[in-house]
């Protein structure tokens, strides 16, 4: 995982398994990262994950709940076939944009 | 010859079992050594990541559902038949009071914990067939199906 800030706006890129042995670090480390710099935007990077199961779809609305209650904005990008499979039964696109690149998703985010 | 009859016995029946502690650590040895069983098969990419996803979400309920992250044992039982792997998760956990619950989408015991409650909705999504039996204080055991091949002449 990378976690970066682009202008103001958390980055992180999201690689390997998205299990639920996977997912406790990682919520850890974003969590740290939007508490440490008091950025209220989130941007999730999916472009080299090789596995997902629901554990992905609980990491994300879980950073969605965090967000949203620091009245911030986030979006979710490059989003493989699998994961795209996931939103679709889950209704998650229903509350959270998807964008095909990290600028796109960038641009959503700092608009709000 | 010898070698071609071989390998049609393989394909026709075949089996595998695993038994591991309810670790997390675990889920990922598991789904992977499913879907590499499966994968004898010849199934195409997709057909392996829906089975390897619907193992996974019944490990990971066994782990944090069945055993409550207390210890315990999982034990998968995987066989292939006609191109169809049956693949039953089986835990002596605290069972499943009311499984139709259980199977409403973002239904989950354990707000606490993030979980989406799409587990069991991805399951049935993603393989032919699901049966979910369980006994309270006893276990649970689900049983999937899914063809990974197409009927074969003279199977």
């Amino acid at each position: 995982m990378q976690l970066q800030v682009h202008d103001g706006v958390v980055v992180v890129k999201l690689g390997g398994e998205l299990g639920h042995h996977e997912v406790e670090t990682i919520r850890n480390e974003i969590e740290a990262e939007l508490e440490r710099t008091g950025h209220r935007g989130l941007v999730m990077s999916f472009r080299d994950i090789d596995f997902v199961d629901s554990s992905a779809l609980g990491l994300i609305l879980g950073r969605y709940r965090t967000v949203t209650e620091r009245h911030g904005r986030m979006a979710l990008c490059e989003v493989n076939e699998s994961l795209a499979r996931l939103f679709e039964l889950s209704g998650l696109r229903r509350i959270l944009p998807v964008t095909a690149t990290v600028d796109e998703a960038l641009q959503l985010v700092r608009e709000g | 010859m010898m070698n071609r009859e071989l390998q049609t016995k393989v394909a026709v029946d075949n089996y595998l079992r695993l038994q591991f502690p309810a670790q997390s650590e675990n889920e990922s040895l598991a789904r992977v050594a499913v879907a590499s069983f499966a994968a004898q098969l010849d199934p195409t990419m997709e057909q392996l990541t829906e089975l390897k996803t619907a193992v996974s979400e019944a490990v990971t309920n066994a782990i944090i559902h069945g055993y409550v992250d207390s210890p315990g044992e999982v034990r998968i039982e995987c066989a292939i038949h006609q191109g169809v792997v049956e693949v039953v998760i089986e835990d002596d956990g605290v069972g499943i009071e009311d499984i139709e619950q259980a199977r409403q989408p973002l239904y989950t015991s354990r707000p606490e914990l993030e979980r989406s409650g799409m587990g069991i909705t991805i399951m049935e999504n993603f393989v032919d067939e699901l049966v979910i039996e369980s006994i309270p204080e006893h276990g649970t055991k689900v049983r999937m199906r899914k063809r990974m091949a197409p009927v074969l002449d003279g199977q």
